[in-house]
């Protein structure tokens, strides 16, 4: 009883020193804080080094997301490419927890260091594709999934993505 | 059963069975790839490597294959032992070694089986840093999308496409690691199944070309168990929608009715349900001819006024759920209620269910088709009408194969071995038809005859077996009567096929009347009879014997008796000639059409309403086999849309009928139409009603992993609605419930822990290939196999004439297509490119006298119709065949007798590629036939039994 | 002091005590801040210090919105209540000898009286509303008030004693030699213990409990309603430490400053020790505020009376 006695006034003591430290508050926005480049705000959907559209509207973004908050439909373009014909994220259920950009195998889904996206209208928060669409490559500079991937589009013909054989002539004779 | 060890646990399982088949019927999961349920077995994947031990001793064991090896008393296996598991894993890397890193660019992730099987064993990296071998791929057609990079040499398909459905035009081309699975040269896949090979491909090889342009992954389709639509036989699908549009149809496993399997217009033709003719809001005609849009309390009003005025007409339709049209006979009366059919497809109808109810014959589901060992098809083309029974006729004359392994003492899963064995022998199946047919090439004969020939040739074959002694001048069908008489006379469950497609009903009469007196005779003979539409029989059980038929609506209407009009989903104009059907429809003051979508008659209604499709509705239709099954809508209609029920009932509440008073559900109406009509008694049975309750929850139309439900809507409005809440059936329109076991009727996917793929099914079911778990989907309602097997209790008929036509006239007899001659399949994307233009086709003997080739136009009759003309040696001289429900061909009539002439002025079409240019195959035809009765005979091992051409 | 002295002083008072318990309010957050290593309000004009008026600017304007299914005329009796039942209990405090409002032979008990009001319109309130968390918080309060109003009234007996009057003037004078603060302790102990439960302040506000109960008893108030219920709280924070300074502190006793300077410094500190205890003590379960309430304090409080009587009755007899 005695002891839980002293305990309160130990507390009441510690805290009464607390007057004389700092405070750790910082004063945002006058000062903006240090956020690292993977940190987990905005989603923005990037391009490939050729310029050309990375998400091939896979659906595995839209899967992985726990809140649900991500709808898109595949198209085909004439190049044989896979696109979302549309593309939307509705970040006023977003978490930003980048499940979405763990689950992207072709680096087009990114977050970025950018959270301020207060909106006066909650539907503002829904950002179709073309708001989120960016011209750059994003945190991965290289990668081209179509190089990589067997699919055949126009300009990359069977046999020419990354490691890959010319194809095979299935009329030769030749053992 | 036998005791077997599996890692030192014992478990019983079926001595004979393949292990693999037991690993999985005791819910273990052991790897596959090319082992198929319906397929058996051959061991080429080595996917299913277990260790056997010779004895409790034996510590090393060896490998074996599970899909080769049977299971034995005492057998020790081991699934998880090391060296099991490595071999496993080491397949698959092998197997992924040229596999093209393109998953989020295939149509089959997600349900990929390949996928699954990876993960299952643990493969992860690529060790191999060589280069992956790649292929061209092919233009398969606007159905199937070709990908042959994902190949994991499998040789599922070939064995489906070649052995199964007995294709010709997709070979596995080169060897060892260039094997190319393909068409010889690029063109669309000629078998009429070929969609099967989206699903029984393992990876995504063969992929639906339809879905991959407007892609969404299984998880996020919204499934429910359907019915299809496109034909009579009435197979069980899993179509998904998502964004509100029909994305794809997958076949649902039915023990009875199609297995594993669908036909393509099945499969590719439900794509309608997205078609741009789709009507969203009520029409009403103004006087000069536009249409105001309504919204429903407005069109129900104009809907009660209209049926309030003067005496209603009702015409329903056999593509309409029975409930559908129940309410409409209910609302416009007995006597005034047309089924729908047209006036000469009615009776032909009607009959067959008559033959069917008092046949003593088995009336066979699909599996018992399947059993049969000796089959007559007497005028059907089956491939072209019920597409499905087809196949299992190709199954059929296997059973010969499985006869002689079992005296052998092979398992029927030994597939390779048995089909060394029984090389080309099989049951014998005779086909008798006005041309040609696809299934000729399985055929022991297959003869073209004029449609009352036929008829008479299965009368004398009927009398023959009765003993009777043929008096008849059957001369030129002697010796075929003979052939098939002792056919089915040496058989014991022999299949007699039948139905309204060459449009008479002397072969049907012919058909039962052989069946009965077979059953006499002690056999235990099945009888199938098909009818054209989904719900035919359904319609002929809804209506009375008398139930007026469009002709005799026309007259009664003409003369004053009618004001108004209620058509239900029927397009009358593919019911009769336009000057018939102007002539109907001009005789009635104010005209309600109910359908989904606008077709000629929607556009001459004062009153249109949008009904909605198989899609978005529920209903119960009754199948050529007398099954009735139940359909449950995938996606709610939007707009004014609302399933035809809903219409009918609605109005029928505001007249204040009152035998609805007590109707709210859709259960509700299937019970009443239940106590009132007999025949229909036992429709309530077809499915679960909407009380069900899997284990205490609704059963889910979405997957657990459907995605995007807070972003879906959101760019129409960031408040998410709630759940839509299905009143009418133990399903939901949401994630949210249980799908473990359901009744048959209510499995909407198929998806177990592990397995994402098809292949999942097996543990849906009470053992791999067996029934579902929850029961087989639909009941029969028409009871067959009449215990008194009288002889022909049928009325006697007049004997068939032999064709007889005057010089300058012939007799237009149908010719089905799979892909056109259905209404609504034909309109779908996709299959929409392979409905062929309507022609007329008639044999080389006839176009030589007519002075025309192939491409050329005819003139058929008095400018009936002006079409092209095809030159097939196997059309029985004299007649026409001409290309029913194609455009173009809208007034010719079967079996009319017409004048044909070279159309001069006839534009030569750029002609399509036809299927023997492309395929080049082995199914040259004996063209040496000259007269009547044109022999097509497959290959030469029969041709030293067969006569030469017989003469009249 | 004449009767238009008396009123004004009444009316400086109200003003005073009312303007008090709002700046109150920013230097609780600010002074919160201090101890937990931020800030607290500091946006509005120096210090933040006009975030008193932004606030006060927003309770006004907010929505004067009483529920539906509310007993109307308590709903909007209840927060009345207390703010007037506090404001009266400020009569009786002597600010200095001179500077008191009311000095009556029963001052004591008169301001037990009206802190012990306070409790119907917190349970009023918690009625009135019909929620069941305002009505959970509302009886609880209502335990808890009738718990520790018992040892609350027998904490200050000893001090009564000790001065032989009931008079707050007189009490103070009686601490001319020795603040009571010194032989009182357990008395002082016990009465900032039952003061704190009385204005059922952290770390004893378990009536408007926000992770059981939402907001308690004043789930269902909104603006200036909302706000005379947080008023009375701050007033009855100022009264409690009015009340200990002249109860146990000397009240305006103190030399060199004035004797109202010396008051009010005391109650500050009494303040600042109060929004101490807010900072530190965690809020206890129900189960344990009552099992200190009444096996804990009372007997305590009983101790300390025997021994204040038995030396009382020494030192006389």
């Amino acid at each position: 009883m005695l002891k839980a006695l002293a305990s309160q006034f130990r507390t009441l003591w510690t805290i009464l020193q607390h007057s004389f430290t700092k405070a750790e508050t910082v004063q945002y926005p006058e000062r903006q804080p240090y956020l690292a480049p993977r940190y987990r705000g905005r989603i923005v959907l990037t391009k490939d080094p050729d310029g050309e559209e990375r998400c091939v509207a896979c659906n595995l973004c839209a899967v992985a997301c726990p809140v649900d908050c991500i709808a898109l439909q595949q198209g085909v373009k004439e190049d044989g490419r896979w696109y979302p014909e549309f593309f939307r994220i509705n970040f006023s259920r977003c978490i930003l927890c980048g499940m979405c950009e763990e689950a992207c195998p072709t680096y087009a889904i990114q977050l970025t260091p950018d959270f301020e996206m207060c909106e006066y209208d909650r539907k503002n928060m829904v950002y179709e594709k073309e708001h989120l669409q960016i011209e750059g490559t994003g945190k991965y500079h290289d990668y081209n999934f179509y190089r990589v991937s067997g699919l055949a589009i126009t300009g990359k013909d069977k046999g020419q993505a990354q490691s890959e054989a010319e194809p095979v002539d299935v009329k030769g004779l030749l053992p | 059963m036998a005791t077997i060890y599996i890692d030192g646990r014992a478990y019983e399982a079926e001595a004979g069975e393949n292990l693999l088949q037991a690993c999985l019927n005791l819910g273990l999961d052991l790897p596959y790839f090319c082992w198929h349920p319906a397929m058996g077995s051959i061991g080429a994947c080595r996917q299913c490597a277990v260790v056997q031990f010779k004895n409790a001793e034996d510590q090393r064991g060896r490998i074996v294959m599970g899909c080769m090896t049977p299971v034995t008393e005492g057998a020790i296996f081991s699934l998880a032992g090391d060296k099991a598991q490595q071999f496993r894993q080491n397949i698959v890397e092998s197997l992924m070694l040229n596999h093209p890193h393109d998953c989020p660019v295939c149509a089959e992730g997600g349900e990929c089986h390949l996928q699954d099987m990876t993960v299952m064993v643990g493969h992860r990296d690529r060790h191999y840093r060589g280069r992956k071998n790649t292929h061209r791929n092919q233009y398969l057609g606007p159905l199937i999308n070709h990908e042959m990079n994902r190949c994991i040499t499998c040789y599922r398909c070939t064995r489906y496409y070649n052995d199964y459905a007995g294709g010709t035009d997709l070979a596995a081309l080169a060897s060892r690691d260039h094997v190319y699975f393909g068409r010889h040269q690029e063109g669309v896949l000629q078998s009429q199944f070929a969609g099967n090979l989206v699903e029984v491909c393992p990876t995504g090889v063969f992929t639906d070309k339809v879905l991959v342009h407007d892609y969404t992954r299984k998880w996020d389709l919204q499934s429910a168990p359907s019915v299809c639509v496109g034909c009579a036989v009435g197979c069980n699908t899993m179509p998904g929608e998502r964004y509100g549009k029909l994305k794809r149809v997958h076949n649902r496993f039915n023990a009875e009715v199609n297995g594993y399997f669908l036909c393509d217009r099945g499969r590719f033709g439900a794509g309608f349900v997205n078609s741009k003719q789709n009507l969203f809001l009520p029409g009403l005609r103004q006087p000069e001819g536009t249409y105001d849009t309504l919204d429903h309390h407005q069109a129900l009003h104009h809907m009660q006024q209209a049926c309030t005025t003067g005496k209603v007409a009702g015409i329903g339709s056999p593509r309409a759920s029975v409930e559908a049209n129940f309410l409409l006979r209910s609302l416009v009366g007995a006597e005034n209620f047309s089924p729908g059919f047209s006036a000469h497809e009615q009776p032909l109808v009607m009959e067959v269910l008559q033959l069917q109810q008092h046949t003593a014959a088995v009336i066979p589901d699909i599996a018992t088709i399947e059993s049969a060992d000796a089959v007559l098809i007497l005028g059907e083309d089956v491939t072209n009408t019920a597409p499905r029974i087809a196949l299992a006729l190709r199954q059929s004359v296997r059973n010969k194969a499985l006869a002689m392994a079992a005296e052998l003492g092979l398992q029927p899963w030994q597939d390779a071995a048995i089909r060394n064995l029984a090389q080309d022998q099989r049951n014998p199946l005779y086909i008798t038809s006005v041309a040609d047919t696809p299934l000729d090439d399985v055929a022991e004969v297959a003869i073209s005859l004029a449609p009352n020939e036929i008829a008479r040739l299965g009368n004398a074959v009927a009398r023959n077996i009765a003993d009777e002694v043929n008096q008849l001048p059957d001369e030129p069908l002697r010796s075929q009567v003979d052939a098939i008489v002792t056919m089915l006379m040496s058989a014991q469950r022999p299949l007699i096929i039948s139905g309204t497609g060459c449009g008479t009903s002397t072969i049907t009469t012919a058909a039962a009347q052989l069946a009965n007196v077979l059953c006499a005779k002690g056999k235990r003979a099945m009888l199938c009879l098909v009818v054209p539409e989904a719900n035919s029989l359904g319609q002929a059980m809804l209506c009375d014997a008398d139930a007026p038929d469009l002709d005799q609506l026309q007259h009664r209407a003409t003369s004053g008796e009618f004001d108004t009009l209620v058509v239900l989903e029927n397009d009358l104009y593919r019911r009769g000639t336009n000057v018939q059907i102007d002539a109907l429809l001009a005789a009635f003051n104010q005209i309600l059409v109910l359908d989904g979508m606008d077709n000629p008659t929607t556009s001459l209604a004062t009153l249109a309403l949008p009904a909605a499709n198989f899609a978005e509705s529920e209903g119960t239709i009754v199948s050529l086999e007398g099954r009735a099954q139940r359909y449950y809508p995938l996606f709610q209609p939007t707009a004014e849309r609302r399933p035809s029920w809903v219409w009918l009932l609605a109005c029928l509440k505001e007249l204040t009928h009152k035998d609805v008073e007590a109707l709210h559900h859709f259960d509700d109406i299937t019970r009443a139409c239940a106590n009132a009509i007999p025949a229909l008694s036992g429709i309530t049975a077809a499915a679960p009603d909407h009380h069900f309750r899997n284990l205490g929850q609704k059963i889910p139309r979405q997957t657990h992993r459907n995605s995007g439900r807070t972003a879906i809507r959101a760019n129409i409005s960031v408040h998410e609605p709630k759940q839509a809440v299905d009143e009418e059936s133990p399903l939901a329109y949401s994630m949210e419930g249980l799908n473990r076991a359901p009744p048959g009727a209510l499995l909407p996917f198929v998806w177990a822990p592990g397995w994402n793929s098809n292949q999942s099914l097996h543990r849906f079911q009470g053992e791999v290939g067996g029934p579902l778990k929850g029961g087989t989907a639909g009941v029969r309602i028409l009871l067959s196999g009449n215990p008194s097997p009288g002889v022909s209790n049928y009325p006697e008929k007049e004997e068939p004439a032999f064709l007889d036509m005057p010089q300058g006239l012939w007799l237009l007899v149908p010719r089905q297509q799979i892909f056109g001659s259905e209404e609504l399949s034909a309109l779908s994307p996709g299959l929409c490119e392979l409905v062929e233009d309507a022609y007329i086709e008639i044999c080389p003997a006839d176009a030589k006298s007519l002075g025309v080739s192939t491409g050329d136009g005819i003139m058929v009759g008095n400018s009936l119709a002006t079409l092209e003309v095809r030159i097939n040696d196997a059309v029985a001289q004299s007649c026409a065949g001409f290309s029913v429900g194609l455009r173009g061909a809208e007034n010719l009539e079967a079996l009319h007798s017409v004048s044909l002439q070279r159309a001069d002025n006839w534009r030569r079409r750029t002609p399509k590629p036809s299927s023997e240019e492309v395929i080049g195959s082995d199914r040259t035809l004996n063209s040496e036939a000259l007269t009547r009765g044109t022999f097509r005979q497959r290959s030469a091992r029969k041709q030293s039994t067969l006569p030469e051409g017989p003469h009249v | 002091m004449s009767e238009l002295g008396t009123i004004t002083f009444g009316l400086f008072i109200i003003v005073a005590a009312v303007g008090g318990a709002a700046v109150l309010t920013w230097f609780e957050r600010r002074l919160l801040g201090v101890w937990q290593d931020r800030y607290g309000p500091n946006r509005l004009g120096p210090l933040g210090v006009f975030q008193v008026a932004a606030d006060m600017l927003k309770l006004l304007t907010k929505d004067d919105w009483i529920p539906p299914f509310a007993d109307r005329p308590v709903f909007v009796f209840a927060p009345t209540a207390i703010v007037v039942a506090m404001l009266l209990g400020f009569a009786v405090v002597p600010f200095s000898p001179d500077l008191y409002l009311l000095d009556i032979n029963i001052g004591l008990l008169f301001f037990l009286g009206m802190t012990s009001l306070a409790v119907y319109a917190v349970l009023l309130g918690g009625l009135a509303s019909n929620n069941k968390y305002a009505l959970l918080g509302g009886l609880r309060s209502a335990a808890q008030m009738v718990s520790y109003e018992v040892f609350m009234g027998l904490s200050l007996m000893g001090v009564v004693m000790l001065t032989g009057s009931f008079s707050l003037r007189a009490i103070v004078e009686a601490q001319r030699d020795l603040w009571y603060c010194i032989p009182q302790f357990l008395g002082l102990f016990t009465f900032i213990i039952a003061g704190v439960a009385e204005s059922h302040r952290l770390p004893f506000d378990l009536p408007e409990a926000e992770h059981e109960l939402t907001a308690g008893f004043h789930t269902e108030y909104g603006g200036m309603k909302f706000a005379m219920f947080m008023l009375g709280e701050y007033l009855g924070l100022i009264l409690i430490s009015c009340m200990i300074t002249t109860l146990f502190f000397g009240g305006w006793l103190g030399p060199w400053l004035p004797p109202v300077v010396w008051f009010c410094l005391k109650v500050f500190i009494i303040i600042c020790f109060f929004i101490l205890l807010r900072a530190g003590i965690p809020r206890p379960r129900y189960d344990q505020l009552m099992t200190l309430g009444w096996k804990i304090m009372l007997p305590l409080t009983l101790f300390n009376l025997l021994i204040t009587g038995a030396i009382a009755l020494w030192l006389e007899g």
